[in-house]
């Protein structure tokens, strides 16, 4: 039924009626503000993290203000609690292994999804959509079930399995629509030219899905670095940065815990926002 | 011999990462289908007898929290609708220039570890925190009023931490829609409101479906929220689950409840696809 008021014409474009954009803009100011009420709650707790990596508890968590300090972010003092830094480190080794990985095996599944009409493809869209939907507690179950059932301790290495194993399908799906709006007749002159489809390969096509490769490594290791739920159930006794906020949160954080928190945030953000600029500039060139 | 290789060229991209995606995602499933069915305990080992009674054990034991944990994510899934839809729509048709920063304001939270901006909301809503305890000493609320350990406060966390996955697909709806076809209702004398019920809404719906289903499996299924912002009368079925895992290592009860949370949300998500067209749904999931 809406259908056919799509098709109306729409060339009659008739200039509004004098009362008409007094009312619109009424109506989006009220959206406009109640889009910033969301964005400010969205932001409350991650600007009480932040605070609280600048204040000086007078005992020992870091639960009520009791003045500002810098103390915490000095090295000696950030890194004065040995296993939480040894799980920020695990964390940081694990989220690098697995987003390589992923990266290297979802590149794969993706190029050859974006590129080639293969028997099998219907199933591997259908198992990359299960992994990408399923909840992470049903993944971490039945991760936990096989390596029960195969009488495996769980620890770093079943860690890096799950994390690479939950990466994969976002790089696959972030290549494949790069390598869907590729322009083949840049490969064909290459061909044309005289290079074997192994150099055309490496270096025509390689450095046009780059980016997308790229951006998948760094969603991976987002996905590895704030993992818990499925990290929970593989880790045995490993204990990542998540993992340790977890095991700590019954007695209360130590601000270490804001700075590092704080940290990660801030490099994320930063990076995110380079990527976007970079991407920008190479549109207009 | 080069066209062989060519045909057979997909097959060796997509082998390693196929293979892993085969033992890790989809075997471990089947690993769990079996456990759920064996006897035994962790000292002797289990052996596999098609011990069914793991199932009816799971849901009389814990149909309650399974129970709860559906009208959690149902409760938490109309607010979401309530509170992204009107953001969605002002970025859509009136962010201009900014709808890219707009979008990245809203999915700052991700940048923020899942259990640490839950822990850090435990620190806003405690009794003595910065929102009760002014409100108490004005006396707006009673001393003995508290935020924590409640429904609403477990309900209010999972709102926010998948607040994104609603208004992401909502948004990419409401982005497709051709502003001219909005303005040629208004032409043809649609009032405003008319036209977006007859125009806007039904364009937007897919989006909304599509939000839905990707905000109230993983609500239905969360454990974080309820173990950091509740309390023993909001236990979830997957504070269950992971206790029967990690905790008392009652593995089948644990793969059997794990089991049967999957197979209510999969009816449930056939049954809604189904009701409302399951390609749409599909193809906004997919974006």
């Amino acid at each position: 039924m809406s259908q056919s008021t799509l098709e109306w014409p729409t060339t009659t474009a008739t200039p509004p009626p004098a009362a008409k954009p007094r009312r619109r803009l009424k109506g989006s100011t009220v959206l406009y503000l109640y889009t910033w009420l969301v964005i400010i709650w969205l932001i409350i707790p991650i600007a009480v993290m932040i605070a609280f990596s600048f204040n000086n508890p007078s005992g020992r968590y870091n639960q009520h203000w009791d003045g500002f300090t810098l103390k915490w972010w000095h090295p000696a003092k950030l890194f004065a609690i040995s296993d939480l830094s040894q799980a920020l480190w695990t964390s940081l080794i694990i989220a690098v292994i697995s987003s390589l990985a992923s990266a290297a095996l979802g590149t794969g599944i993706g190029y050859a999804l974006g590129r080639y009409r293969f028997r099998g493809s219907g199933t591997l869209n259908v198992i990359m959509f299960s992994t990408i939907s399923s909840p992470e507690l049903i993944m971490g179950a039945s991760l936990l079930s096989l390596f029960v059932s195969l009488n495996v301790g769980p620890g770093f290495t079943t860690i890096v399995i799950a994390h690479i194993m939950f990466s994969i399908s976002f790089v696959a799906a972030i290549v494949r629509a790069r390598v869907v709006t590729l322009d083949r007749s840049i490969e064909e002159a290459a061909a044309d030219l005289g290079a074997t489809p192994w150099t055309t390969f490496w270096k025509v096509t390689f450095p046009i899905i780059l980016p997308a490769v790229f951006s998948g490594i760094l969603l991976a290791f987002a996905l590895s670095i704030d993992d818990f739920v499925v990290t929970n159930f593989t880790a045995g006794s490993t204990v990542t940065f998540p993992l340790w906020i977890w095991g700590a949160t019954r007695v209360g954080l130590p601000p270490q815990v804001n700075v590092m928190g704080t940290l990660i945030f801030g490099v994320g953000v930063l990076i995110a926002v380079v990527t976007n600029i970079r991407s920008k500039k190479q549109k207009k060139d | 011999m080069n066209r062989v290789k060519r045909q057979l060229a997909p097959y060796f991209l997509v082998l390693p990462g196929g293979l892993w995606l085969l033992l890790f995602f989809a075997i471990p499933m089947i690993a769990m289908l079996s456990l759920s069915l064996q006897q035994g305990d962790v000292v002797y080992g289990y052996r596999f007898t098609f011990h069914w009674q793991n199932y009816t054990d799971a849901i009389s034991g814990y149909h309650d929290q399974l129970i709860r944990s559906l009208i959690y994510a149902g409760i938490g899934t109309l607010l979401l609708i309530a509170l992204a839809f009107p953001v969605a729509y002002w970025i859509a048709f009136y962010g201009g220039k900014r709808k890219p920063t707009y979008l990245f304001l809203l999915l700052l939270p991700f940048f923020v570890s899942f259990v640490l901006r839950t822990i850090s909301w435990r620190q806003i809503l405690t009794d003595d925190g910065p929102v009760l305890h002014p409100l108490k000493q004005i006396g707006v609320l009673p001393d003995s009023y508290h935020l924590l350990g409640t429904p609403e406060a477990v309900i209010g966390g999972l709102v926010y931490n998948f607040l994104p996955f609603m208004v992401l697909p909502i948004y990419v709806a409401l982005e497709r829609i051709d502003p001219r076809v909005v303005e040629a209702s208004r032409d043809l004398y649609a009032s405003p409101a008319l036209s977006f019920r007859k125009v806007v809404l039904p364009l937007a719906l897919p989006g909304v479906f599509a939000g839905v289903l990707m905000s109230y499996v993983p609500m239905a299924s969360d454990y974080v929220n309820s173990e950091v912002l509740g309390s023993q009368s909001t236990t979830m079925i997957g504070q269950v689950i992971q206790h029967k895992y990690l905790q008392t290592s009652d593995y089948p009860t644990a793969a059997a409840l794990s089991f049967i949370l999957m197979a209510v949300l999969l009816v449930g998500i056939f049954a809604y696809a189904r009701a409302l067209g399951t390609e749409d749904v599909m193809k906004v999931a997919a974006r």
